[in-house]
């Protein structure tokens, strides 16, 4: 994530923003500023029409077909998931395409967490999680009777290692579960340093990627997660398609979540025997369009480059943070070393009626508690305004959102 | 500079008159829209069926707060009947818009929410507030 400016290229993003024609609309007659892509990303041309020519042209039921249409639909959703698999340093057994970061985390807390969780153990959490990366817990944690646990936060709001080792020291934690970069905070955690307090303490790690995937390049094996989820839409993919790694020797003595067609080997009235690996846990039909958009928007991101995108969007938050921190009356919030967000709150003005004003100029920005209400209420904040940046945004977007924030305090400032 | 945030609702927000409490409501009631965090509570004074008096306390954005003052001072004077037929489009007449977006609408509609949850709380259920003087309503 922290990539030095000066070894790598910069994003060249009046060409980047060419290839993305939703950038090109107009909000009240002013040129959209989309500052909202850690809620989602937009989309370039080479996934839209591979998401259309995939149903244009190569369209049938994947495995088992023995026709032509669907060997090439089997094929291209297997390559799909190979490409996926080598952006994360897996293996395409240990790949397994789900709907979204959401679906993957509840996929394991289902299918690990109950075979696995018992009354007495713990679940390590922390107090930034995403609710994808929490109501999962809450729900397995209630049927098996294992308890949570929560890792707290520093001052500036980054991850307080030694209270992982607290609460690990308390014994019984069987798995730690975190984010890699808050979407509220834009805390970036030290993974391969929980990863290996984790492993310590023999418990399994899993990692929320969500907000960390579209940003860097991710490697498994170097950061020592067992599980990692990441979520295609927020990296240039389509909605409904994700993936969840999980560590081969662990997969397979996990039990499936979902069952239908797909996930078995065989299947008799009273009892059934389940497919190799990575099929067991991809019961029914998948969104192979959705996968093989995936793959595109993954290639398109490893043409620009991983570790230029990294400095490109760590610059622009860095270069946003200085702006708005220059605004009277305007509080960041979470460190200075960030991810590609910044959340924020202005004092006399709620945050929804800052975004109302900011959609007004065309910015668009997320108001509300980001899904992360236990944060939230830590902060004493019920809601905060968040600006999140990505490839096809750059100063001159920021600008525009600090005049829009300028202009809300005239309108609605004490 | 805002066709949202008019001349109407940044008075109401910024100078409100009714903000305060009662000294002898007849009316109180309460809620939120959980995901703004917009807070509200009321206060009613009910004589002879119409409401005499009236005041708000509440947290949250200028939309839903505005709305409370606008509200509160519409309803002063008039019949618990004819409040029971407010809707929408009278709550965005107070505001002086003609519309406004679904996402800002509970905040623009909790005023009218709260007011109707004093009056006939018991009578609606759906509403998730508690009301803590249902009353007879005369």
């Amino acid at each position: 994530m922290t990539a030095a400016l000066d070894s790598v290229s910069p994003i060249d993003v009046a060409a980047v923003r060419k290839d993305f024609p939703l950038l090109t609309r107009s909000m009240q007659g002013k040129p959209l500023v989309y500052l909202d892509s850690a809620a989602t990303s937009q989309k370039p041309n080479i996934v839209l029409r591979t998401l259309d020519e995939y149903y244009r042209f190569h369209n049938a039921n994947v495995h088992r077909g023995v026709y032509q249409l669907a060997e090439e639909a089997t094929e291209a959703y297997e390559s799909a998931r190979t490409v996926l698999a080598a952006f994360l340093g897996a293996a395409p057994e240990e790949t397994i395409f789900v709907r979204n970061a959401t679906e993957g985390i509840n996929l394991v807390a289902n299918a690990w967490g109950r075979a696995n969780l018992a009354a007495g153990d713990a679940i390590l959490l922390t107090e930034m999680e995403h609710h994808s990366n929490l109501v999962p817990w809450q729900i397995v944690a209630k049927a098996s009777g294992a308890e949570l646990r929560y890792a707290g936060l520093r001052e500036d709001g980054s991850l307080d290692l030694e209270s992982v080792e607290r609460q690990l020291s308390g014994g019984r934690v069987r798995l730690v579960a975190t984010t890699y970069i808050s979407n509220v905070l834009g805390s970036i955690v030290p993974v391969e340093r929980v990863a290996m307090l984790a492993h310590a303490a023999g418990a399994l790690y899993l990692v929320d990627a969500a907000q960390a995937a579209p940003h860097a390049a991710i490697d498994v094996r170097r950061l020592g997660a067992d599980f990692l989820v990441l979520t295609g839409h927020k990296m240039l993919g389509p909605m409904g398609i994700g993936v969840l790694y999980g560590r081969k020797e662990i997969l397979e003595e996990m039990p499936p979540f979902l069952g239908g067609g797909e996930m078995i080997r065989k299947v008799r009235l009273q009892q059934s025997s389940w497919n190799d690996l990575p099929w067991k846990f991809e019961a029914g039909t998948p969104s192979v369009g959705d996968a093989v958009a995936l793959a595109a928007a993954v290639g398109y991101l490893q043409n620009l480059g991983m570790d230029q995108i990294a400095a490109h969007d760590t610059m622009l938050a860095e270069y946003a943070q200085t702006a708005l921190a220059g605004l009277r009356g305007l509080t960041v919030i979470g460190p200075r070393q960030r991810g590609a967000l910044v959340a924020f709150a202005v004092d006399g003005i709620h945050p929804h009626d800052l975004a109302s004003v900011l959609d007004e100029q065309g910015i668009a920005v997320r108001a509300g508690h980001h899904c992360a209400q236990p944060l939230h209420d830590r902060l004493g904040l019920a809601a905060t305004t968040r600006a999140s940046f990505y490839i096809y945004n750059d100063e001159a977007d920021v600008d525009r959102l600090v005049a829009g924030i300028d202009l809300a305090q005239q309108v609605l400032g004490g | 500079m805002s066709t949202l945030y008019t001349e109407i609702i940044q008075d109401a927000y910024r100078n409100p008159r009714l903000r305060g409490h009662l000294d002898d409501p007849s009316h109180t009631y309460e809620d939120e829209n959980p995901l703004c965090g917009d807070t509200l509570h009321i206060e009613l004074r009910v004589e002879g069926g119409h409401v005499v008096d009236a005041r708000f306390e509440g947290r949250g954005c200028a939309i839903s707060q505005a709305s409370a003052e606008l509200l509160l001072d519409r309803i002063t004077g008039e019949s618990t009947e004819s409040i029971a037929g407010l809707d929408r489009e009278d709550v965005l007449e107070e505001l002086g818009i003609p519309s406004i977006s679904p996402a800002r609408l509970k905040c623009a509609l909790l005023a009218l929410k709260v007011v109707k949850g004093a009056l006939y709380g018991l009578d609606r259920p759906a509403n998730r507030g508690t009301a803590s003087a249902p009353g007879p309503l005369d």
